[in-house]
């Protein structure tokens, strides 16, 4: 159970999401446990809703948004510190000129 | 179903929900004297359009072409230095072929800004007269062509407005509207997903080459379609804001591929591939957000739906631009600016359903003759930069 301040988009998903302010040293329930908001947080940014291991992805809208770069314990805000792309970096440049995809992306 | 007795009937059978004149610059070099023209009947419904290179560029002559020749155009004065390369003639026969009033003024022949901005405002009269005689006719649901774009996205883009379009766009295309979404460039990560609904197999591999062009169009550039106000509205990756965009386009079946200028052959879906063709040239795909509701609008659309998280204030010359806000926060900061609340889905006023049925109702209305706020705000930005395509091919769309 989530408090009414997150919205989980689809039951695969491993991160909430904030539908209103959360202020620092707020103290929220995830997934059934008690969690307190390290920073203030506006509406739209993600919290982890269960522990996430490091290189696992990160589901949103029950799609892969990304990938952990380090773990994350549930409650914890989920961004640029501790999630990264999977995407735009398979598309490389070639000694500046060739344009290839490295790895597929599937 | 009959959205309205009163649409403009213009020559090529097209149908038009605004009957304004535009006033068209074809280089930047006429523009100051186009819009001293514009000034005065700025709330009559006078729009200013241009092109500001001085160089020649088939995309740009074209997208001229389509604007001037667009169902909400009833009149046209085109604006020339007199030595710039765009072919004034060329556009002005195509405007006249279309059996709209026309006039051109060269400002090295009219004797300079003051004398030509007389004779432009002198010209506005018989504009007026001519564009008013249109004859009016019913626009059936199945001749209404609706766009939509997003700008300012948030993390609630995503949850509230683009699915809310969505919705809205999905119950048009059971009524056979035309409707077109675009942006390859913020579909980055969804191309499976979207080349699952293609109407052909052909048309998926299209689709996904589209993003794939779209892709190395940012690689190149070193950048992607991610501003820093993204980031700081809680979206973390490209894919995270991809997904989002994507829920704009609704659950239908995509009919086919357009590029800037097409028009829809009939109702259904469309993506718009507005990244250029061939090497890259001439800098970002879209330098803004009006640039692509420029697209749009070439494409045919009367209204643009555009999605707003952080809170854009824009409109457009040509097509009535409905504002759907996502995000309760910047709803009421910026209420004067918006035309739908559709953050309210976050504090439990409504559902996902409602607000689409309200941006579908609202997007009827428009074309029934209400104002949307920008433009009774006067909104009508307009901007034009040099691009290249090649013409679609066959299987871009597929017979029905």
């Amino acid at each position: 159970m989530h408090d009414p301040k997150l919205l989980l988009l689809d039951p695969a998903d491993n991160v909430v999401v904030a539908i209103q302010t959360l202020e620092a040293g707020d103290s929220l329930t995830v997934a059934g446990q008690r969690v307190t908001v390290p920073a203030r947080l506006t509406l739209g940014h993600k919290l982890a809703a269960r522990d996430i291991r490091a290189g696992e992805k990160i589901l949103k809208y029950r799609v892969a948004i990304g990938s952990a770069t380090q773990d994350i314990a549930v409650g914890e805000h989920v961004h640029l510190h501790n999630m990264k792309s999977d995407y735009i970096q398979t598309f490389t440049l070639d000694n500046g000129q060739t344009f290839s995809k490295t790895h597929d992306h599937h | 179903m009959i959205i309205t007795d009163q649409a403009y009937l213009r020559a090529d059978g097209r149908k038009g929900i605004r009957n304004h004149i535009v006033v068209a610059y074809l280089v930047e070099c006429a523009h100051h004297v186009a819009r001293e023209i514009v000034y005065p009947y700025r709330e009559r419904g006078v729009h200013l359009i241009g092109f500001g290179g001085c160089y020649p560029n088939d995309y740009a002559a074209r997208m001229m072409r389509t604007l001037c020749t667009h169902p909400n155009v009833g009149g046209v004065l085109l604006l020339s230095l007199g030595c710039e390369s765009f072919n004034r003639n060329s556009l002005r026969e195509a405007i006249a072929a279309s059996g709209r009033p026309v006039e051109t003024l060269v400002i090295q022949q009219s004797g300079g800004t003051r004398k030509t901005i007389e004779q432009g405002r002198k010209l506005m009269a018989d504009l007026f007269a001519k564009s008013a005689a249109v004859p009016q006719a019913p626009l059936h649901i199945n001749e209404f062509i609706v766009g939509t774009v997003c700008g300012g996205s948030d993390a609630t883009s995503g949850i509230t407005a683009n699915p809310g379009i969505g919705r809205a766009f999905d119950r048009l295309v059971e009524q056979k509207a035309g409707c077109i979404f675009e942006e390859t460039g913020e579909l980055i990560g969804c191309e499976d997903i979207m080349t699952a609904r293609a109407a052909t197999p052909a048309l998926a591999e299209i689709l996904r080459d589209s993003v794939t062009k779209a892709a190395k169009y940012y690689t190149v550039l070193g950048h992607g379609s991610f501003a820093p106000g993204n980031a700081e509205g809680g979206l973390t990756t490209m894919e995270e804001k991809s997904m989002g965009a994507y829920a704009k386009s609704g659950a239908s079946r995509i009919s086919g591929l357009l590029k800037p200028g097409d028009i829809p052959p009939r109702g259904g879906l469309y993506l718009l591939d507005v990244v250029p063709d061939g090497e890259v040239r001439y800098g970002f795909p879209n330098i803004n957000d009006n640039a692509e509701i420029a697209e749009l609008i070439a494409c045919g659309s009367h209204v643009i739906l555009f999605s707003t998280g952080r809170g854009s204030v824009v409109g457009s010359a040509i097509s009535p631009v409905i504002k759907v806000c996502a995000n309760p926060e910047t709803y009421r900061r910026m209420s004067e600016d918006m035309d739908v609340d559709a953050g309210k889905i976050l504090e439990g006023r409504a559902s996902l359903d409602e607000v689409g049925r309200e941006i579908l109702d609202l997007a009827l209305a428009v074309a029934r003759g209400a104002q949307t706020k920008s433009e009774e705000l006067g909104h009508q930005e307009f901007v034009l930069t040099y691009k290249s395509f090649e013409p679609i091919g066959p299987s871009c769309l597929p017979s029905a």
